[in-house]
């Protein structure tokens, strides 16, 4: 069991307030991603579960009990650190031992479970090594043992894959996600990546200036975010936003609508612009276009189509898809 | 660009860095030479460097007159006694101020450090009176005491910058793996700040051992460490500069000793931060 409620919770570092009210409800065996850009909060939101920082207002709740004032070693979660955090002096097999040796297991039980955490891991071959003796790979393989072997109510990562290369880093994506889902444990996972968050998410908080702008699925958000910080923030390249004139005709204040959901054309229909920059990843083709009166628009074409730097071409929202916001920036009901 | 170092460079460096340890080590050597001397020769005009004549009667006298082993013990027991209490106050309080600190802990850590700015004699009344009605005087408990309390704020200021070199990851991820505070300091704070303990260590033994304020001013014979013992070599029956010097060196050559297999680590723990 593994369900984490926030109610209202509140983090003030002197003056400034960092996590502004935030209530959340998370189901036990869920995936769920904070995101958000840097400074947002969503480091300190984790370390407020955690139990590492305490709360200035508010209520955490797990599995229904209150651990609002209870320290971090008693609330049985684990954690998985950006910087890995493994204890320098202590082998491979000492790392991943410790918490169970901290909560008295006894010593047959403690050497079966981290053998088989090293399997699950492949790190059964070093297991007598010290962690300076490790590759990155190897040592975020250690902290993440280090986090299963104690079989926690909760994981929580905190940004664990941002010291890895790229390749690396879309490898180690699939692991935790395949070892989460296989443990069926409640997993908590910090990223200021979008990609990350859509693609290991159940569920996705957005958080921006200490406030949960939206909580839900990967494509919940990006089919319907509640506002324009979320629009803009998810999906990749960034939502285009029209203001002035043009969203008046849609009734609203702002309009946006994703690059992919502009069809790109020679001729014909739309409005007309010149093509500024145009970048080519073979399958696709991003094209930002100089549109008079409304400004630079990105849209997402083919790669065969060819268009050049300084071509003059068409482009076609795709009236469905157009989202609406009013000027505080909600977004309007279809 | 990197500076060219010349042959020349080299060897003036290296004949600076002998002159200045020279100079340095010259005290130790002279006294070293004195206890060698007769009575004599150890005030002769011109002083007399190495043709004299060597004789080791002064160590025989020091022997008979007075009883280096009882002296040794209580430095060994005063110096290892109040260093060992002062780290296991030391260590906590530096974990404390290094990793929970408040808006008052840089107060606290230079108020700590302004005792020592204190003269120690100023407090010698007080502290005198105390101990004497609590009849701490000439004990080894008493010397302890004042020892520790003396060489704490160094103690602390040192373990202190040490400690702040620890990544306080390290100490979330003990906490998260379910370890208490106690369990936390003596499985993971203290064994990754080892040589930072170690040196400190060794530098507060070196400082106690040769405190002589203290020792000299409450304790007399029972307690005595080695301090009080050169100092009875003193005035009382006139200067014997020979007697003195062979008390001297006896005395220090424990630490001397220490000193020389520990220093590797203590220039390491010295220059631990600065260096990297």
């Amino acid at each position: 069991m593994g369900s984490i409620t926030l109610e209202h919770v509140e983090k003030a570092f002197g003056a400034t307030k960092i996590i502004q009210g935030a209530s959340l409800e998370i189901q036990d065996g869920s995936f769920v991603v904070f995101v958000g850009p840097s400074g947002c909060g969503k480091t300190t939101l984790l370390r407020l579960i955690a139990g590492l920082e305490d709360v200035t207002g508010g209520r955490i709740l797990i599995d229904g009990r209150d651990v609002t004032s209870v320290p971090p070693a008693k609330r049985g979660l684990s954690m998985v650190f950006q910087s890995y955090a493994l204890y320098p002096h202590m082998s491979v097999r000492g790392n991943i031992a410790f918490g169970l040796k901290m909560a008295g297991t006894p010593k047959a039980e403690i050497d079966r479970k981290v053998e088989s955490a090293a399997s699950i891991l492949n790190l059964t071959p070093y297991l007598e090594r010290k962690p300076r003796d490790l590759s990155g790979g190897q040592r975020q393989r250690v902290a993440i043992g280090r986090a299963i072997v104690r079989e926690p109510k909760a994981f929580l990562f905190d940004e664990p894959l941002s010291n890895l290369d790229a390749a690396l880093r879309v490898q180690m994506r699939q692991e935790v996600t395949r070892l989460q889902r296989q443990l069926a444990t409640t997993a908590i996972y910090v990223t200021h990546d979008q990609v990350e968050a859509m693609t290991m998410a159940d569920r996705i908080v957005v958080l921006n200036a200490g406030r949960i702008e939206q909580y839900g699925s990967p494509l919940e958000l990006y089919e319907h975010p509640a506002n324009l910080f979320v629009a803009g923030f998810i999906g990749s390249p960034k939502m285009n936003f029209i203001g002035k004139d043009v969203a008046g005709q849609f009734g609203a204040a702002t309009i946006g609508v994703r690059p992919e959901h502009i069809t790109v054309a020679r001729d014909g229909e739309g409005w007309e612009g010149t093509v500024g920059v145009a970048e080519h990843l073979g399958s696709d083709t991003f094209v930002y276009v100089d549109v008079p009166q409304i400004g630079t628009l990105t849209a997402r074409t083919v790669g065969e189509m060819g268009i050049r730097v300084g071509d003059r071409i068409r482009l076609r929202p795709d009236e469905r898809r157009i989202h609406r916001f009013d000027a505080e920036g909600r977004t309007l009901a279809a | 660009m990197a500076r060219k170092v010349t042959g020349t460079k080299t060897a003036i460096s290296t004949g600076a860095a002998w002159i200045v340890g020279f100079i340095i080590f010259f005290p130790i050597l002279w006294m070293a030479l004195t206890s060698f001397k007769t009575e004599l020769d150890a005030f002769a005009t011109p002083p007399q460097f190495l043709f004299f004549h060597w004789t080791t009667e002064n160590y025989g006298v020091v022997q008979e007159r007075s009883d280096y082993m009882l002296h040794a013990i209580n430095s060994i027991i005063t110096a290892g006694g109040s260093t060992l209490i002062a780290m296991l106050i030391a260590i906590p309080a530096a974990w404390a101020m290094a990793f929970a600190p408040t808006k008052r802990t840089k107060d606290i850590l230079l108020w700590m450090l302004s005792t020592k700015m204190m003269p120690a004699v100023g407090v010698m009344v007080p502290i005198y009176l105390i101990y004497r009605d609590f009849g701490l005087l000439d004990t080894r408990v008493g010397l302890v005491i004042v020892l520790c309390l003396g060489n704490l704020p160094i103690v602390i200021w040192m373990l202190f910058t040490y400690f702040k070199e620890i990544p306080k990851d390290i100490l979330e991820a003990a906490r998260m793996d379910g370890a208490t505070i106690a369990k936390e300091l003596f499985f993971v704070l203290t064994p990754m700040a080892l040589p930072g303990i170690a040196s400190t260590l060794l530098l507060n033994v070196i400082l106690a051992w040769n405190e002589a304020f203290w020792t000299l001013n409450l304790s007399s014979s029972a307690a005595a460490p080695l301090t009080t013992f050169i100092a009875s070599y003193s005035s009382p029956e006139g200067l014997f500069w020979a007697k003195l010097s062979a008390a001297s060196t006896l005395a220090i050559a424990p630490i001397l000793i220490l000193g020389w297999f520990s220093q590797k680590q203590l220039v390491r723990g010295l220059t631990f931060g600065a260096v990297k």
